[in-house]
């Protein structure tokens, strides 16, 4: 199918690599490729270029460079957190608290835990997408050895109060790690002054590189490897440096956060002008996630009477890019688990459309989507019976 | 995914829309699965005069509706009952295994218009050996 134009509102799934970051990178493949465990210089060089890229996330989340750990991605980060926290001190306890909406790089690890000894207790949400500070009080035990919760979602973009989550934590003595792979270069991160032990995030959700992440180790906390062998990262964890991804991780993450409050400053404002639009345009449209406690450039709403994966087909036609959390576009039969989370009815979280803002979107952009998408919903709901029956109803 | 002539059926769906006098209409599906279709007939002499359809559903479930309302039109009855799932997803080039389903509701779909027909005619409807299509996902229908 021929597209006009590349109208990109999935930002929240990956970002493009900037073109700084990837000419950062360059030599890196090419001309100073030495491994950076090797002793002779044109190896300490290489040495040297991931020392810097250290120095640059740390300073991007008010770490020092000696608690950050590269790893491939958010994934692994997640995974090594919690199996390495958990396998650690099960001597301790065998109790994790998380929530019912992380990601499934959280979700699926704390199942896996439970097959293997451990108990999850999962926290509810409110409508909004926000957990009760006074539940996780509650669900605190003397077994308890992590707290693991999201900075920001990634499908409703609700941000969680991670300040006052760190202190809970800190004052019981629970360690705490949070996923920030999608509050990374969009919400200003202190790990220090949040109480953050452990923090995950990933490259290519800020305009670096796919393949490239960090876990920071907060200096002191007893940790598991996950990846066993050479003595890369400290010993801490196994495998050739990625360099040209870790240069480029350094870059992204230096630049996302430089200019941080202008930046979602700009994003925010076409964010909004984008969903007020929508709520104007489209009747019988709900907003998904807490309306102010929300990353700038997410949009989470849910069209009744129309299935999510229909709608994203035909915006594919017209060249916009966006995702859904309906089940029918991911082949499983429930639709998002955060969407059913924040109590919404299957049929209303199957018509649910993320449109994610970042750097490529433009005002015109805004401006086309404004212009085809009620005409695509009132498309799609005249072929719907639901719509047909609603309609009728109102008749009667 | 989608073979370019599921994405056809589904951009340029025929026979969308409601037979205000319809005489024989099926409805399948539920909401909550994320995937409704209903069928409208108008029946003469046995034959299907006109047929049209709305679908609650993905992409698959739509072209499968405009494609199935298609292969009926015009036909017999019992040219229509035979009209099997697999037919469907043949005729639109197949289906991904995933979406196998959305033809089987709209051979359930057809069953269901046309046993309203039967039924609003005084006749017995015909043994459908499709079941539980409302619960559709937790079987096997491929």
């Amino acid at each position: 199918m021929e597209q006009k134009r590349l109208i990109y509102m999935d930002h929240a799934a990956t970002t493009y690599t900037k073109p700084e970051v990837v000419e950062t990178m360059m030599p890196f493949f090419t001309e100073q490729f030495g491994n950076a465990s090797s002793v002779y210089t044109f190896g300490r060089k290489s040495k040297a270029a991931v020392e810097t890229a250290r120095e640059q996330v740390a300073k991007a989340i008010g770490a020092k460079s000696d608690e950050i750990y590269f790893v491939n991605g958010g994934s692994e980060a997640d995974n090594w957190a919690i199996k390495g926290i958990a396998w650690a001190h099960r001597d301790k306890g065998n109790h994790i608290i998380t929530t019912k909406i992380e990601h499934h790089a959280v979700l699926h690890v704390c199942e896996y835990l439970e097959n293997n000894g451990f108990e999850v207790t999962y926290l509810s949400v409110d409508e909004n997408g926000l957990i009760d500070l006074d539940e996780l009080k509650r669900a605190i035990t003397d077994k308890t050895i992590l707290i693991t919760i999201m900075f920001a979602n990634n499908e409703i973009g609700t941000i969680q109060p991670i300040a006052e989550i760190g202190k809970i934590a800190r004052e019981r003595g629970i360690i705490f790690h949070t996923d920030a792979v999608q509050a990374v270069g969009n919400v200003a991160i202190d790990v220090e002054k949040m109480n953050i032990d452990l923090l995950s995030l990933a490259g290519h959700k800020f305009y670096g590189p796919k393949g490239i992440g960090a876990l920071y180790i907060r200096k002191g906390i007893k940790i598991e490897n996950l990846i066993h062998g050479g003595g890369q990262e400290r010993r801490r964890r196994a495998g050739t440096e990625n360099l040209p991804g870790i240069v480029g991780l350094g870059k992204a993450i230096e630049m996302a956060t430089e200019n941080l409050e202008e930046h979602n400053e700009k994003i925010r404002k076409m964010r909004d002008r984008l969903l007020n639009g929508i709520m104007e345009k489209i009747p019988y449209t709900k907003l998904n996630g807490h309306p102010e406690k929300r990353l700038p450039g997410n949009i989470n709403v849910s069209f009744k009477f129309i299935e999510g994966e229909s709608l994203l087909l035909m915006l594919d036609q017209l060249g916009i890019c966006a995702s859904t959390g309906s089940a029918c576009s991911s082949g499983s039969l429930d639709p998002s688990h955060v969407l059913l989370a924040i109590g919404l009815p299957h049929e209303i979280a199957h018509g649910s459309l993320r449109l994610s803002l970042g750097d490529l979107t433009t005002e015109e952009d805004i401006d086309y989507v404004l212009e085809v998408l009620p005409k695509i919903v009132q498309r799609l709901r005249e072929m719907s019976p639901l719509y047909e029956d609603f309609i009728k109803k109102g008749e009667n | 995914m989608y073979s370019d002539k599921v994405m056809d059926h589904f951009m340029n769906p025929r026979n969308v829309g409601e037979i205000v006098d319809a005489n024989g209409v099926g409805e399948v599906g539920n909401a909550k699965c994320g995937d409704i279709m209903k069928i409208y007939l108008e029946v003469e002499d046995n034959i299907i005069k006109d047929v049209k359809f709305k679908t609650f559903g993905c992409g698959a479930a739509i072209a499968s509706s405009s494609m199935a309302t298609e292969l009926i039109k015009g036909k017999t009855l019992e040219e229509a009952w035979n009209l099997t799932n697999k037919a469907v997803a043949e005729a639109l080039d197949g289906l991904p295994p995933v979406k196998m389903h959305c033809s089987v509701l709209a051979e359930g779909a057809i069953h269901k218009a046309i046993n309203d027909y039967r039924i609003r005619m005084g006749l017995e409807p015909w043994e459908d050996n499709i079941t539980d299509l409302d619960d559709h996902h937790h079987h096997n229908n491929e």
